[in-house]
């Protein structure tokens, strides 16, 4: 070695050895907890799907959102338990009238360029969002929202600069709507309320989001992106809490297939992985530091065809009765599925804020109570031994959807007797069948939009366009528009929820659970969050 | 020679015109759309898509404008299901992917193949034959998307030695893996090909003539066996290299390597139009050249052939 590279070494290494000790220095330890933190924070997790995008106003998935989540910063964010807290907003008035939000902004908040962001970014990105121009999937969100001229604008009968959302200055964001909405201020924690920064849009169009181009507001920028493969997002140094940010590489794979995801998880490739189904319980066994169940926003049902297409049999209210009785649930979470979903008699999950789950005759009985009234009901049916119930059950090709539909027509045979003809179609195929009504029974799930129950309950309502049962009820339709404007909406869920055990349009099975494996250095999991909507820049590596 | 490269390739464009329409029209009969999903779009928000994307428009006149937009400008459209990314994106990021280990498997199976096969007719009944035989029948009887979680478990978990997936720019390491997966079932096919060919050839006259000028049996091998035993094997090989390149949705799933294999089958499954006709477009010229290819090069092996 000559003297000038051992001189360039030794420089090298005082470096790296200055620049740990600095990072030593601000994140020894977590600020809150005291944890020790490890030197290297760095977070990768498993997708099974690549996202269809990672504009604010045009992702549509999971996933995706919670990659713009992390690129991008909306007026408010949740915390681990999913209440609000400021984002780029200090906080909000309402009007007396509960039709005016006015949102203060910091003045601290800064583009990843460097440009300060300001109400009219939020404007810009609303009517954009839109506009029929950019066609956005999420663009009935803002009709959701309840916000003014929302419908028209979308339709394209109204100019998008109607919408009814204005920034009086550039601190000061001003929404109205054009009904009082209670949850209002959870929805603007919605990937599609982020800002956008118009300058980059105007010069790249479309491809404003490679990770050359974008120009984003979050805790993290987009520094690597290969579709189906990966998306690196690295630390954001402008953005205002950046001293706050622990991780500072978050790396997304998308492997598609589970047990290969697991594999890499247990070779230590991966911070966190699904749990294919059924594995839960070796895993827990094995590594109960790392296996994790937790309530997961959706509920999974059979829906069944009321329309004169359907089984003649089918609109006897005994026969629905009968079969949604003779499902013992408790085998189906238990033995069939085993990650820690729970039996459900409503069709609101159990989990959902400010939901309490109300009494149905069907969940205070034993399985054995409920097989005798089902085998009662259907003989009151005319259906027994001598005349057996034929129903077809239709469900999209997926192995565990399959296990569930031959153990559930496996309980109907046993204890009524019933015959079922299983089919399983291919996804557009299946949603083409159940949205023609062209089936007896399908399988149905439905996932949360926001923590609260009418995002299950609107769908029994007669003119939703996802009430694939065609059930229609004036008294349900009655009490979930009187919900939507009610401070205290319990009483109307709860007998909405009596009025669907009684009249048994869809079958509720179970309640998801959200069943992953997680390293134990991983600090910061908003476990407690019911939406899983979880943000990087809250979490945070344990030194071991 | 020239002439007849000329009439295939004349040929090729009505092949191609016609694969494109009768995709287009499968395409259409089959149930569902791309904007599809769980839940229904608001037909206000539906009506905007559709127009974005020009399937508002009659049917005819979206052949037309498409096959105009290929033809005139290269251009494939945008993407319906990656809505920030056109399917010259697509192919541009995913083909290389696909060619770059598509091209490496083929190159293993084939070397590997060949002399495997060829060193087991050579010595035709011995414990090398017998060796060739059994591999080769082990490997086309394991499917590699058995192979893949196997090889997973074995480098990645229990050995360590290299990574389980990803494709980082085409790392060496990343290609190990997919490539043994993809080939090794087909180095098995070639090296079954080429023994039986090669022992066919090896008991004709001409050979017995050469064996009995007094040439070195390296001489006889290399010099006037191997080039007739090929010609089944060169029909097997053009087919198969097509079929490498063009992308292995096995491997991309079980690698996550992002090649084009992948986005062909998501592509059928999201009713993603634009992407499968793209990509289906990309296939059907392939095939047609390296079709044309192996007939070239069957005519330079053997001088009976002719066209």
């Amino acid at each position: 070695m000559t003297l000038t590279s051992m001189l360039k070494a030794t420089t090298a290494a005082t470096l790296v050895f200055a620049a740990s000790a600095a990072f030593a220095d601000s994140h020894a330890s977590h600020p809150d907890t005291g944890e020790a933190l490890a030197t290297e924070q760095t977070f990768t997790y498993r997708v099974g799907d690549e996202s269809p995008s990672y504009d604010p106003g045009v992702a549509e998935d999971v996933d995706g959102s919670a990659v713009v989540r992390d690129l991008f910063e909306g007026l408010m964010n949740q915390d681990a338990e999913g209440n609000l807290v400021p984002g780029v907003a200090t906080g909000y008035e309402v009007s007396e009238d509960g039709k005016t939000y006015t949102f203060t902004l910091r003045d601290n908040a800064k583009w990843s360029n460097g440009d300060p962001v300001v109400a009219g970014d939020f404007v810009y990105a609303w009517k954009r969002a839109a506009a029929p121009e950019l066609a956005s999937p999420y663009a009935w969100f803002f009709e959701l929202m309840s916000i003014e001229n929302a419908a028209a604008v979308v339709a394209g009968d109204m100019e998008p600069s109607e919408l009814g959302v204005s920034a009086p200055d550039d601190l000061t964001l001003v929404v109205s709507l054009s009904q009082p909405l209670p949850y209002f201020p959870q929805m603007v924690t919605h990937a599609t309320t982020f800002p956008v920064h118009k300058a980059t849009v105007d010069a790249f169009g479309t491809d404003w989001t490679t990770p050359e181009n974008m120009v984003s507001n979050g805790a993290y920028v987009m520094s690597e992106f290969v579709p189906q493969e990966k998306l690196v997002r690295t630390r954001n140094e402008m953005y205002w809490d950046n001293e706050n940010t622990i991780i500072e590489t978050v790396t997304k794979l998308v492997i598609t297939d589970e047990n290969i995801a697991l594999t890499r998880y247990l070779a230590g490739e991966l911070d966190q992985t699904d749990v294919p189904a059924g594995q839960f319980p070796r895993l827990s066994a094995e590594r109960p530091d790392e296996a994790i169940s937790v309530p997961s926003a959706c509920s999974y049902y059979y829906t069944i065809n009321m329309t004169d297409t359907t089984n003649p049999a089918l609109l006897d209210v005994n026969v629905r009765q009968a079969l949604a009785m003779a499902i013992d649930r408790d085998v189906i979470v238990e033995a069939v599925l085993a990650g820690g979903q729970k039996p459900a008699y409503t069709f609101t999950h159990w989990a959902t804020a400010g939901f309490e789950t109300p009494d149905t005759p069907m969940a205070s009985m034993t399985q054995d109570e409920r097989n005798a009234k089902a085998v009662e009901l259907m003989t009151a049916a005319g259906f027994g031994a001598d005349n057996p119930l034929d129903v077809s059950l239709i469900f999209n090709t997926s192995e565990a959807h399959r296990s569930v539909a031959i153990a559930v027509s496996q309980m109907w045979k046993q204890t009524l007797g019933v015959e079922t003809e299983l089919g399983n179609q291919e996804w557009q195929t299946f949603l083409e069948t159940r949205g023609n009504q062209d089936y007896e029974i399908a399988r149905g799930a439905w996932c949360a939009d926001y923590n609260e129950a009418s995002t299950f309950l609107d769908l029994m309502q007669s003119d939703s366009g996802y009430n694939d049962a065609k059930y229609s009820s004036p008294r349900v339709d009655e009490l979930m528009a009187e919900a939507k404007t009610s401070e205290n909406p319990q009483a109307a869920y709860t007998e909405v929820e009596q009025i669907i055990a009684e009249d048994m349009p869809i079958i509720p099975v179970y309640h998801y659970a959200e069943v992953n494996m997680q390293s134990a250095d991983l600090g910061g999991w908003p476990f407690t969050n019911f939406e899983q909507n979880w943000y990087s820049k809250d979490l945070y590596k344990i030194a071991e | 020679m020239l002439s007849f490269i000329a009439r295939r390739l004349a040929v090729a464009i009505p092949t191609l015109l016609i694969l494109v329409v009768l995709s287009f029209v499968l395409m259409y009969a089959a149930p569902g759309g791309p904007f599809n999903s769980e839940r229904p779009l608001p037909p206000a928000v539906l009506a905007n898509i559709e127009a974005k994307y020009g399937l508002d428009q009659p049917f005819w006149k979206q052949i037309a404008n498409y096959v105009v937009g290929v033809v005139t400008q290269f251009d494939f459209g945008p993407s319906f299901q990656y809505k920030d990314r056109s399917v010259n994106d697509i192919i541009a990021q995913g083909f290389p992917v696909t060619l770059t280990y598509g091209a490496w498997s083929f190159v293993v199976a084939a070397v590997v193949g060949i002399s495997l096969g060829a060193a087991a007719a050579i010595k035709q009944n011995s414990w090398l034959d017998y060796m060739a035989v059994g591999f080769t029948i082990g490997a086309q009887v394991l499917p590699n998307f058995v192979m893949a979680p196997i090889l997973v478990l074995i480098f990645t978990l229990w050995l360590g030695w290299l990574p389980g997936g990803g494709w980082n720019g085409g790392q060496w390491e990343n290609l190990i893996l997919p490539v043994i997966a993809l080939s090794t079932s087909y180095m098995a096919s070639i090296a079954r090909i080429t023994r039986s060919s090669m022992l066919e050839v090896l008991n004709t006259n001409f050979i017995r003539t050469a064996q009995a000028k007094g040439l070195s049996p390296s001489r006889v091998i290399f010099r006037h066996a191997l080039k007739p035993a090929m010609l089944p094997v060169l029909s097997y090989l053009g087919p198969t290299f097509v079929f490498m390149i063009t992308g292995s949705v096995v491997i991309d799933i079980f690698f996550s390597t992002g090649g084009i294999g992948r986005f062909f089958v998501d592509s059928a499954f999201n009713r993603d139009y634009s992407v499968i006709m793209g990509i289906t477009i990309l296939v059907g010229s392939m095939t047609i050249l390296f079709n044309l290819l192996v007939d070239v090069l069957y005519a330079w092996i053997d001088p009976k052939i002719r066209y």
